[in-house]
């Protein structure tokens, strides 16, 4: 079943068209990977599809992006709504400067999901535990998140939007600021959440592509080139460009 | 041309920069230095605590102490809201469009005004239009206006200073514009915020010009007690007793000019305190 059908989307930068005619449906509860080349318009489709392209001027964007069935480029949509259901990780982990504890609880009580102290010390117990973090820090909650390593604060921030119980999580680049080992983790963990949430993650790394999704959109100077199973992308592409790129000849 | 050998050259132009920046220095230190030298003697208790008697020869000059800070508080807690709404509004939320360009040249070109011209334009509206008289509040609403750039400036750098990414991070967990500026942008601006208007308290605590027209009175013999009350204050009654009273006692005259120094030199120490506090909390 697809979560994301994403439908003719076209999106420009002033006059710069970074996405030409994209049609892909993402399936829900699965892992679904963007390669590309740097450019190529990856980064763009993950950020539109939970609107954080919103607070960049001059984005215009035609087409339809349908999550659960609604289209988010609708008039009736509510953005903070449509976020909260698709969150996202960024490529440098960018926890707030505030302890551990209040990093994982803010969207419960900015957003007023939870106001009760005891629900919130259970979710934010619960979201810790989801990333595996729980244990490493469960006596230093109230410290200074900035004080972690860099894979501790990516898993914080995952933390972080769990909370708050998305359906969907989009990783843009998760691990391109982590070294080997901590991208190994970071890609167990992603691998454990597929059974709960519906994920997109956008990689340069290639490897990182063919570890962990089910499928694999392979996009090249804003065109969706070949979406497919990723086996299939990486051992039998049916177009020219995709083998090139997987096989290292570009890019 | 004049080849001079590299050694040379090197050393001359280090001795030049190196006066360059000694000379900036020296006015500061001797100014401080005369002051001190000619004004510690009239400080006093009676002096900081105690009305003008003879003529303003002696006594003390707690009037325009006072009147100084009851201008000095109105004007900041005007501009400060006013100034940081605008800066949210400007940094936070304003598209890149004509207006919001011509609001943004129109906020640098004020500052740029000179400041009796504030005090013509404090006359002309707030004096006699609103009839609200030569007063601490005409003066200070005269003082906040010409402070709202200033105030508008610093405000807008130090939330243009708080990562961008704090607030896509807040955004993508469903959290307002308005709520990510409440509860994330400004809580980490504020230290910037604070500084600037710390900066601002202690300029126009020496201005002269504006409250000239606006607030300021030659002498009143009683403490200030409501807003609409004409007021001394430091500077112009430093004006007053350096040029229109003879026979002044100097070191009242360099006392004067002191206690106005130590309160704008503190102020700006605590603006320095301040930054460094936060500074070493703050670790992006």
């Amino acid at each position: 079943m697809s979560k994301i059908e994403i439908k003719k989307f076209n999106l420009y930068y002033a006059d710069f068209h970074a996405l030409k005619n994209i049609n892909i449906n993402i399936e829900e509860k699965r892992i679904t990977a963007m390669i590309g080349p740097s450019g190529c318009g990856k980064s763009t489709l993950l950020r539109s599809i939970n609107r954080i392209n919103d607070t960049i001027e001059n984005v215009y964007t035609s087409g339809e992006i349908n999550v659960s069935g609604e289209n988010i480029y609708g008039d009736e949509i509510d953005v903070d709504a449509l976020r909260r259901n698709v969150g996202m990780v960024f490529q440098r982990p960018n926890p707030f400067p505030i302890s551990i504890y209040e990093n994982v609880a803010f969207g419960l009580k900015v957003n007023r999901i939870a106001l009760n102290k005891n629900i919130i010390d259970e979710t934010v117990e619960r979201s810790l535990k989801a990333v595996l973090l729980w244990n490493d820090i469960k006596d230093k909650l109230r410290k200074s998140a900035l004080n972690l390593t860099l894979e501790q604060q990516q898993r914080l921030c995952i933390a972080r939007l769990i909370a708050v119980a998305p359906h969907v999580i989009l990783l843009d680049e998760p691990c391109s600021s982590l070294d080997p080992v901590a991208t190994q983790k970071i890609e167990e963990l992603v691998i454990q959440l597929k059974d709960r949430y519906t994920i997109v993650v956008v990689t340069h790394n290639m490897q990182q592509a063919a570890r962990i999704s089910h499928n694999t959109a392979f996009m090249f100077l804003g065109e969706l080139i070949e979406f497919d199973k990723t086996e299939k992308i990486f051992t039998n592409p049916s177009k020219r460009e995709t083998g090139d790129y997987v096989s290292g000849r570009f890019g | 041309m004049i080849k001079l050998n590299p050694k040379l050259s090197q050393k001359l132009s280090y001795t030049i920069l190196f006066l360059a920046t000694v000379l900036a220095v020296v006015p500061v230190v001797v100014i401080i230095f005369i002051i001190i030298k000619n004004g510690a003697s009239a400080i006093t208790w009676e002096f900081l605590t105690s009305m003008p008697k003879d003529g303003m020869r002696g006594g003390g000059i707690l009037p325009a102490i006072l009147g100084t800070l009851s201008i000095v508080t109105c004007a900041i807690a005007i501009t400060l809201p006013i100034g940081v709404c605008a800066a949210i509004y400007l940094s936070e939320y304003a598209k890149n469009n004509l207006l919001t360009r011509i609001v943004k040249l129109a906020i640098v070109n004020l500052a740029g005004v000179p400041s009796v011209v504030y005090g013509l334009f404090g006359l002309a509206i707030f004096v006699m239009f609103l009839k609200l008289g030569v007063s601490i509040i005409a003066g200070a609403l005269t003082l906040s206006i010409m402070e709202l750039p200033v105030i508008i400036t610093t405000s807008r750098s130090a939330l243009n200073s708080v990562p961008y990414s704090f607030r896509e991070a807040s955004l993508s967990l469903g959290v307002s514009r308005w709520q990510t500026v409440r509860y994330i942008v400004l809580p980490n601006a504020i230290p910037g915020i604070l500084t600037g208007a710390i900066l601002s308290i202690s300029r126009i605590s020496g201005e002269t010009a504006t409250i000239l027209f606006t607030a300021a009175a030659f002498s009143v013999p009683h403490l200030p007690h409501s807003v609409l009350d004409q007021v001394m204050t430091l500077p112009y009654h430093l004006y007053i007793i350096s040029t229109q009273i003879p026979n002044m006692p100097e070191n009242v005259i360099f006392g004067t000019a002191l206690v106005l120094l130590l309160m704008v030199l503190t102020m700006s120490f605590v603006a320095i305190v301040t930054r460094i506090y936060f500074r070493k909390r703050r670790k992006w």
